[in-house]
C-alpha cells in the first residue's frame, strides 16, 4: 500500500508528464486557453490514462514479453519474444479504449460528452497516454497496482499542469507582452518557469 | 514526368517552405512533445531528427498512396497502424546499429508514433495529394523538426556541458580560469522550454507576419 502511494505521488509531482518529459504537449499548448476546457480535457485524460496503463500492462506480460506466453501454450512457448511488436499494439489498444470510452461517456454522461466534443477522440495521439504505456513498459512495474497507481497519478499531474497554465494564460491576456513573444512564446517560458519550480519536489525521499 | 516538374516552384516550395515560414515546430506548434526531451545532447538530437524525417516521409507517401481506398470513419485507425509499422522499423534498425543512442533515446523513439507531426501532416496533407508531393512536403517537415531540435541542442550540450557531440569545446583551465563555468540548468529539463521559447522570440521577430494578434 505504502508503495502504491510512492509511485503515485511520484507520478504526479517528480515525473511529472508535462513538466519532467514534455509529454502531450500539442493538446497542452492548444487547449490550454480557458481553464473550463482544460479541466474537461485534463478529466478526459486522467480517466483514458486510468485504463490503458493497467490494460496495457496485462498486455505486455500476458502476451508480449519474452517467454509471457507459457501460461497459455506451456513451455514451448518459454523462447516466444514478441516485445518487437509492443508500439503497435499499445496505440491499438489505446485506439480501441479512447473508442470506448468515448461510445461510453456519450451514453452515460451526455453534457461531458459535448463539452469534451473533439478533444476526446484526439487523446488517441496525445503523446502523454502512449508514453505512459512505454514508461510503464520501461520501469518494469511489478504488478496491476503498481501500473494502476502510475496511470492514475500521471493523469492526474497531466491535468494539474494543464489547469494551472490556463489559468495563467488567462491572466496574461492583460499583461504586456513583446509582440513577438505573444501566443505561444510566453506559453513556453511559462511553462519553463513552472518546470523549474516542479524540479524543487526532486528534492522529496520517498 | 521530366525532371522540372519533379522539382518545379510549388513543389521545391513543399520542401524548403516548413524550413522556415512554415516550420511545423515554431509555427504550426506540431511535435514538441519528443522535440526537447531529446535536446540535451547533439548526437540524439540528430538520430532523432532523422528517424522522424524518415517516418514522416514514407507515412506521407504510404498513406497518399492509400488515400482513395481507406474509408474515411476508420482513416485514424489506418494511419495509426501504418506510422506504427514505420516506427518498429526504425526502432529495430537503431537497436541493430547504434544501440547506445537507442538505449539514450529509450521511449521517445516510440513516441514518434503519436508525434503531432506525422499525424499532422497525414491529415492535412497526404489524404489530398499525390505521392511525390507528399514525400516532399514529409521530408520538409521532417527537416525542419531536425533543425529546430538541433538548434536547441547545440545550445543546451555546448552551454551545459562544455562540449559539442560529446568533443570538449569550453572544458579548459584557460576558459576557466575566467571564471566560466558549465550552466548545469542548460542539462534540465525546464531550459528546453525556455530556449524554445526564445527561438520563437527570434523567428517570429524575424517574421513579423507570424505575430500573434492580441
Amino acid at each position: 500500500m505504502e508503495n502504491l502511494l510512492n509511485i503515485f505521488v511520484r507520478s504526479i509531482f517528480i515525473d511529472n508528464m508535462i513538466f519532467a518529459y514534455f509529454l502531450g504537449m500539442c493538446s497542452y499548448l492548444a487547449v490550454s486557453k480557458t481553464v473550463k476546457t482544460s479541466f474537461g480535457l485534463g478529466i478526459a485524460v486522467v480517466f483514458v490514462l486510468l485504463i490503458t496503463v493497467p490494460v496495457n500492462y496485462l498486455l505486455d506480460n500476458y502476451v508480449l514479453k519474452a517467454g509471457a506466453l507459457t501460461w497459455l501454450l506451456g513451455e514451448e512457448a518459454a523462447s516466444i519474444d514478441l516485445s518487437f511488436l509492443s508500439f503497435i499494439m499499445f496505440i491499438a489498444v489505446i485506439a480501441a479504449i479512447v473508442q470506448l470510452v468515448e461510445m461510453i461517456v456519450e451514453k452515460f454522461a451526455p453534457a461531458l460528452y459535448n463539452q469534451l466534443g473533439i478533444f476526446l477522440p484526439l487523446i488517441a495521439v496525445n503523446c502523454a497516454i502512449m508514453g505512459a504505456s512505454l514508461f510503464m513498459q520501461e520501469r518494469g512495474y511489478t504488478n496491476v497496482g503498481e501500473a494502476t497507481a502510475f496511470g492514475l497519478g500521471s493523469g492526474i499531474g497531466w491535468m494539474l499542469a494543464i489547469v494551472g497554465i490556463a489559468a495563467i494564460r488567462e491572466k496574461l491576456k492583460y499583461s504586456n507582452i513583446p509582440a513577438p513573444l505573444r501566443g505561444v512564446g510566453i506559453t513556453f517560458i511559462v511553462t519553463g518557469l513552472m518546470a523549474i519550480s516542479f524540479m524543487s519536489f526532486l528534492g522529496i525521499n520517498l | 514526368m521530366s525532371d522540372k516538374a519533379l522539382f518545379s516552384a510549388k513543389n521545391l516550395q513543399l520542401l524548403l517552405g516548413p524550413l522556415s515560414k512554415n516550420n511545423p515546430v515554431l509555427v504550426q506548434i506540431l511535435g514538441i512533445c519528443s522535440a526537447l526531451a531529446v535536446t540535451a545532447k547533439l548526437q540524439p538530437a540528430i538520430v532523432m531528427a532523422l528517424s522522424v524525417t524518415a517516418v514522416t516521409a514514407f507515412s506521407n507517401v504510404i498513406l497518399s498512396l492509400l488515400r482513395n481506398t481507406i474509408p474515411n470513419r476508420i482513416r485514424i485507425i489506418v494511419q495509426l497502424v501504418v506510422v506504427a509499422a514505420l516506427v518498429i522499423i526504425v526502432d529495430q534498425v537503431l537497436k541493430a546499429f547504434v544501440y547506445d543512442i537507442s538505449k539514450q533515446l529509450s521511449v521517445f523513439v516510440g513516441l514518434i508514433i503519436t508525434n503531432c507531426i506525422i499525424m499532422g501532416r497525414i491529415e492535412a496533407f497526404a489524404l489530398a495529394n499525390k505521392p511525390w508531393p507528399s514525400l516532399l512536403d514529409g521530408i520538409g517537415n521532417g527537416l525542419g523538426y531536425g533543425l529546430v531540435l538541433v538548434t536547441v541542442a547545440f545550445f543546451r550540450e555546448l552551454l551545459g556541458s562544455g562540449t559539442l557531440f560529446g568533443f570538449n569545446i569550453l572544458n579548459y583551465d584557460c576558459v576557466k580560469a575566467f571564471g566560466y563555468q558549465n550552466n548545469g540548468l542548460m542539462i534540465l529539463a525546464p531550459m528546453a522550454l525556455i530556449l524554445i521559447g526564445l527561438v520563437i522570440w527570434f523567428h517570429r521577430s524575424r517574421n513579423k507576419d507570424l505575430i500573434e494578434g492580441k
